[in-house]
C-alpha cells in the first residue's frame, strides 16, 4: 500500500518570462498536514492550480494513490476528491451561503431545486466540524471568517478528501486562524490529507507535519516540522537570516500632521454608525496603529480618513488643512448663532497632493488596476506628475525608469518586469508594488492598511524597516492591522478600536498582547480621559 | 470533457488579430450555408462575388473604401467608449446629428467642406452629452439614454430639415420632396474633395474622406495609449474603484468619454453625406451606420487601429453582397451580410462569453480559480 495519497513528481510549468515551477516534486502522505512554504513569487500558488487543474504543466506527473493521473480542469480534480479554498474566496456575493456550497452540484428533482436535503447535510457537516454559518445568511453581508468556512463546507460538502488551503490565515483574525487551526487538525485526525500554504512561520510550526520549501520556482527540501525551527525555516526559504523584531529607537514625535476630531461615519451594514465620535492626532516621527478585531469600524474609518467614503460627523485636519469637516445640522445651526459652517471634503487628488498616502486594505478592489501593466500601476497616483507627463502625454521612458526602479528596490518579481500584466502577479508582488508606490510617494502621512497582508517574511521585514524609516524621516505613519505581532512590533503608539470607538491608548513597551485582547474583545476599556503613557 | 480551451484575458496584439480572423472566417461560413439553404443552384457563384467583389475592379474598391470611412468613425465611436466601460449604443443618433450639423452648414449657410465637417463633429459631441450627463450626474444607464436619444435625433432632425425649404431637393430643382438637396447642386464647395482620386480610380465614390477616417483612428490611439487623459479612461472602464482610489474624476472621464465618441460617429455622418453622392432622407427610420459601428467596434476588440481594418471588412462584404443581385433579393442579402458581419462580432464576444461563464461555473462548481492565480489562464491547445 502506498503512503502517499498525491506525488506530484519533476512537475514544471513556465509562463512567459518566467519559470514558476522548475521540476519540483511534492509527496502528501495520508493524513498529513504538508505546509508549502516560500517567498511570494517562488510559485506556490502555480503548484497548487497544477495540482487543481487550473494549469497543465510542461513536465512531470502527478500521481494519486501511486497511480498516474491526468488533471485537466478542476472537474477532474473533483472526481479525484481534491478541493482548493482560494486565497481570494470565489463565492457569489447575492447567493446564500446554502446556495453557494451547492451550486454546481445542486441536488435536483425534476429540474427543480431541492434544497431541503442540501440543507439538512449542509447543517450536519458544519455541526460536525464547528464550522459556525447561517445557512440563510446572504454572502456580501457575512464576515471574511465566516467567507472561509463556507469555502471549506464546499469541499466537505464534495466529499473532498485532499484540501488545498491557498494562504487561508491572511485575511483572518487571531482567533478565526486559532479555530482554522483546529479544524485542521481534525481533518488531518480523520484522515484528509491537507496542503497548507502560508507565510506565517508560527502557524507552521504548531500544526504542519511536514514542510516543504520553494525557492524562484526550485524546490529546496521538505523538512519534518519536529526537527526544524522558525529560523532554520525561513534560511531555507530566504536564503539568509531574518531579523523577526525590527530595531528601532524611540520615536520623536514632533508636529500634529493627523487631527481627527469627533468623526462618525455611518455604516453600509447595520442602521448604527461604524465609527462612532472618534478623536486622536498622529504626530511627525511616530507610528500610531489603530489594532482591533475586524469589522469593529476600521475600514470605515479608514475610507473617510482617505476620502472614498462620506462621514455623517466631524473633522479632519492634515497639516493644518481641513480635508473634513461636516456642517452641523441646520436646527443646531439656529439654534446657536455661530457663523454658519460649510462642509468640506477634500477630493481623494487634493488629499494625495497634500501629502497622503494610502495603501488599502483591499488590494485587487482598490489598490491595482488588474488589467494594467506593472508600470502602469506603479505609477497610478503619480501620472499626472511633471515628471512622468508632458502636456498630457506621458513620458513612457521615465515610467519606464521609475518601474524598474521599484522593482528593483522592493524586489517585485515579475515574468516580465515592468510591462508584467499585474493580474498575472503572485499575490505578494502585487502588494508589493502597491506598498512601493505608496511609500516611494514620500507622503507626510502614510495610512497604511494591513501593509504586509500576504508577504513573506523578508518582504514583511523590509516594509517595517521602511515604515520605521518613514518615521524616522519625520513622516507620520498610521497603521491599520489585524496582526497584534505587528502591532506591537512596529507602533510606537497603539488604538484599539472596539465596535466603532476607541477604548484604549497603549504604548507598546508597557502592555501585553493579552492586555490589548481583553480590550479588542470589549472586555474591558480606558475611561473617557485616556491614559496618557 | 467540456472543452479546455482558455481565454488569456489579457489577449497580446498577435492572438487578437488572429481571433477576429477566426471570427471572420466563422461568419462567412455561415454566410455560405445560408446562401446554399436559400438558393442551392446559385450558391456558388453568390457567394465568390461576395468575397471577390471588392477586389475586382477599382471603382468596387473605391466603393469599399467611400462605405469604410463613416464605418472606421462610428467604429471608434463605440469602441472608445467601450474602453472607458460605456456601451455607446448612441453612435446611430449621434451620426445623424453630425449628419444633420453638416448639411445644414453646407446647404442652409453655403460653408466649405471642411467647416461642414468640423460641424458634422460639433453636433456628434454635442449629442454625446446627454448620455454622458446622465451617466455621470444621475447614474442613469447610458445604454438607455442613448437609445432614446436615437429617437430624439431622428426625429428631431428631420423636422428640422422640413422647416428649412432651402434644404430639400425640390428648392434646388430636384424632384423629390422627402430629401436633402443634390450637394453638387447646392454647393460644391462643400463636397469632400477628390483630390483627383475619382478620375484614378474611375469611380464617383472615391474622396479622401477614408484618409480623414484614418486620421481620426490614430487620433483616437493617440489619445488612448499616449495620453494621462486616455490612462485615466481605461483605468475607469477597467477598476471604476481603483480610479477612484487614485483620484480620477470618474464623473468628468464619463462624460468627456461620451462626448468624444459622439464626435466621432457625427464625423462618420458628415464624411457619409457631405461624399455628394447620398442625400439624407426623411425616413422614420434610425440609421444603420450607427449600429454597424457595435459589430466593428468588437471585432477590432476596440483597438482603434484595428477599426480601420475591421471596418474595411464590414464594408468589403456589403460592397460584395450587392454584387449577388438579382439571384438573392435585396431583403436576402441584407440579411445575409449581418449575418456574417454579426456573427464575427459574436463569434468573438461568445468566445469570451464562454470562457468566461465557463471559469465562472468552474469557480462557482468547485471554487477554483483565483484573483492570486489569476483569470489569466494561457491557452490550453484542444484536448
Ligand atoms: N497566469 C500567469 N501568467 C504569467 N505569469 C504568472 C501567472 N501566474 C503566476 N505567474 C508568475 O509565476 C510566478 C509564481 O507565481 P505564484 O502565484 O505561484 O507565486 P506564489 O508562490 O503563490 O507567491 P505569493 O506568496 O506572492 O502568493 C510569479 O512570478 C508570477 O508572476
Ligand atoms: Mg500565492
Amino acid at each position: 500500500m502506498n503512503d502517499y495519497v498525491i506525488e506530484m513528481l519533476n512537475i514544471t510549468k513556465e509562463f512567459p518570462g518566467i519559470r514558476a515551477n522548475d521540476d519540483i516534486t511534492l509527496r502528501l502522505r495520508r493524513g498529513e498536514i504538508h505546509a508549502l512554504l516560500g517567498e511570494n513569487g517562488a510559485g506556490k500558488s502555480t503548484l497548487m492550480s497544477v495540482l487543481f487543474g487550473l494549469y497543465q504543466p510542461e513536465k512531470g506527473v502527478i500521481k494519486k494513490d501511486g497511480k498516474i493521473v491526468r488533471i485537466k480542469d478542476p472537474n477532474d480534480a473533483n472526481a479525484l476528491n481534491i478541493g482548493m479554498v482560494h486565497q481570494h474566496f470565489k463565492l457569489v456575493e447575492v447567493f446564500t451561503v446554502l446556495e453557494n456550497i451547492i451550486l454546481g452540484v445542486e441536488p435536483q428533482k425534476m429540474g427543480f431545486l431541492e434544497k431541503k436535503e442540501a440543507r439538512k447535510r449542509v447543517v450536519e457537516l458544519s455541526e460536525r466540524y464547528g464550522l459556525k454559518i447561517d445557512p440563510d445568511a446572504v454572502i456580501e453581508n457575512i464576515s471574511v471568517g465566516m467567507q472561509q468556512r463556507v469555502e471549506i463546507l464546499k469541499m466537505l460538502y464534495r466529499d473532498n478528501d485532499i484540501l488545498i488551503f491557498d494562504e487561508p490565515t491572511a485575511v483572518l483574525t487571531p482567533q478565526e486562524i486559532d479555530e482554522l487551526m483546529h479544524i485542521m487538525r481534525s481533518f488531518a485526525a480523520e484522515g484528509k490529507s491537507i496542503l497548507f500554504i502560508t507565510h506565517k512561520l508560527n502557524e507552521i510550526m504548531a500544526v504542519a507535519d511536514r514542510c516543504t520549501v520553494l525557492r524562484k520556482g526550485k524546490c529546496i527540501g521538505t523538512v519534518d516540522v519536529k526537527d526544524t525551527d522558525k529560523t532554520k525555516l525561513s534560511r531555507m526559504m530566504v536564503g539568509r537570516d531574518v531579523e523577526f523584531v525590527v530595531s528601532k529607537d524611540d520615536a520623536r514625535p514632533e508636529d500634529t500632521v493627523l487631527d481627527v476630531q469627533n468623526l462618525t461615519v455611518p455604516s453600509k451594514l447595520h442602521k448604527n454608525n461604524a465609527v462612532k465620535n472618534v478623536s486622536f492626532q498622529v504626530r511627525a516621527g511616530e507610528i500610531v496603529c489603530l489594532a482591533g478585531i475586524e469589522g469593529n469600524g476600521q475600514t470605515e474609518f479608514v475610507y473617510a480618513l482617505t476620502g472614498l467614503e462620506r462621514p455623517s460627523a466631524g473633522e479632519i485636519t492634515l497639516k493644518g488643512e481641513p480635508i473634513v469637516r461636516i456642517a452641523a445640522r441646520r436646527e443646531k445651526q439656529k439654534a446657536s448663532s455661530l457663523p454658519k459652517a460649510r462642509t468640506t471634503l477634500m477630493p481623494i487628488r487634493q488629499r494625495s497632493k497634500l501629502g497622503m498616502s494610502h495603501i488599502p486594505e483591499d488590494r485587487q478592489k482598490f489598490g491595482l488596476v488588474l488589467d494594467y501593466t506593472l508600470e502602469e500601476n506603479l505609477v497610478l497616483q503619480r501620472y499626472w506628475e511633471p515628471a512622468f507627463q508632458k502636456n498630457g502625454f506621458i513620458k513612457k521612458p521615465a515610467v519606464r525608469q521609475y518601474a524598474e526602479k521599484l522593482i528593483k528596490q522592493y524586489d517585485i518579481r515579475s515574468g516580465q518586469g515592468p510591462v508584467t500584466s499585474a493580474r498575472s502577479m503572485s499575490g505578494g508582488n502585487q502588494q508589493k508594488a502597491i506598498v512601493a508606490r505608496e511609500i516611494d510617494k514620500n507622503p507626510d502621512l502614510l495610512v497604511a492598511v494591513q501593509p504586509t497582508r500576504g508577504l513573506d517574511v523578508g518582504a514583511i521585514e523590509y516594509i517595517h524597516k521602511q515604515l520605521v524609516a518613514a518615521r524616522d524621516n519625520g513622516k507620520a505613519v498610521f497603521l491599520v492591522s489585524l496582526e497584534l505581532d505587528e502591532v506591537m512590533n512596529v507602533s510606537d503608539r497603539i488604538l484599539v478600536m472596539y465596535e466603532g470607538e476607541i477604548v484604549g491608548e497603549f504604548d507598546p513597551k508597557v502592555t501585553t498582547v493579552e492586555e490589548l485582547g481583553l480590550y479588542m474583545a470589549g472586555a474591558k476599556r480606558q475611561s473617557a480621559e485616556r491614559t496618557v503613557h | 470533457m467540456r472543452q479546455t480551451k482558455r481565454r488569456s484575458i489579457h489577449i497580446p496584439g498577435g492572438t487578437s488579430i488572429l481571433a477576429s480572423l477566426i471570427s471572420i472566417g466563422i461568419g462567412l461560413v455561415f454566410g455560405l450555408i445560408l446562401l446554399v439553404i436559400l438558393n442551392t443552384k446559385a450558391a456558388g457563384g453568390a457567394f465568390v462575388s461576395l468575397v471577390t467583389t471588392g477586389f475586382r475592379s477599382s471603382d468596387k474598391f473605391a466603393k469599399v473604401l467611400y462605405q469604410a470611412a463613416p464605418l472606421i468613425m462610428t467604429g471608434l465611436s463605440v469602441g472608445f467608449a467601450f474602453k472607458t466601460g460605456l456601451f455607446n449604443i448612441g453612435a446611430t443618433g449621434q451620426y445623424t446629428v453630425g449628419a444633420a450639423f453638416a448639411l445644414i452648414g453646407a446647404i442652409q449657410f453655403q460653408l466649405p467642406w471642411y467647416v461642414c465637417v468640423l460641424l458634422s463633429l460639433i453636433g456628434g459631441a454635442f449629442w454625446g452629452v446627454f448620455p454622458g450627463l446622465f451617466k455621470a450626474l444621475f447614474n442613469v444607464n447610458e445604454v438607455i439614454t442613448s437609445i432614446m436619444f436615437n429617437w430624439i435625433a431622428m426625429f428631431a432632425v428631420n423636422l428640422t430639415i422640413n422647416n428649412l425649404p432651402m434644404m430639400l431637393a425640390k428648392y434646388w430643382g430636384g424632384a423629390q420632396m422627402d430629401r436633402t438637396a443634390n450637394l453638387a447642386q447646392a454647393n460644391p464647395s462643400a463636397l469632400i474633395p477628390r483630390l483627383g482620386l475619382d478620375t484614378l480610380m474611375h469611380s464617383n465614390y472615391m474622396n479622401i474622406s477614408i484618409f480623414i477616417a484614418v486620421i481620426f483612428a490614430l487620433i483616437a490611439w493617440v489619445i488612448l495609449s499616449k495620453t494621462t487623459f486616455g490612462y485615466e479612461l481605461k483605468a475607469c472602464g477597467y477598476n471604476r474603484n481603483a480610479s477612484l482610489y487614485a483620484g480620477i474624476n470618474a464623473k468628468r472621464n464619463i462624460v468627456f468619454s461620451m462626448v468624444i465618441a459622439g464626435a466621432f460617429a457625427g464625423v462618420g455622418g458628415g464624411l457619409y453625406f457631405l461624399a455628394g453622392t447620398g442625400q439624407y432622407t426623411l425616413l422614420k427610420q434610425l440609421l444603420a451606420a450607427g449600429f454597424n459601428g457595435i459589430p466593428v467596434a468588437l471585432l477590432a476588440t476596440s483597438n482603434p487601429i484595428g477599426t480601420i481594418f475591421s471596418a474595411f471588412f464590414v464594408s468589403y462584404i456589403q460592397v460584395g453582397g450587392d454584387a449577388m443581385q438579382p439571384d438573392f433579393v435585396k431583403e436576402i442579402i441584407d440579411i445575409i451580410i449581418s449575418v456574417i458581419i454579426y456573427l464575427a462580432a459574436f463569434a468573438l464576444l461568445t468566445r469570451e462569453l464562454l470562457s468566461r461563464s465557463k471559469m465562472h461555473r468552474e469557480e462557482e462548481a468547485e471554487s477554483v480559480a483565483s484573483a492570486d492565480a489569476p483569470a489569466e489562464k494561457e491557452e490550453v491547445s484542444q484536448s
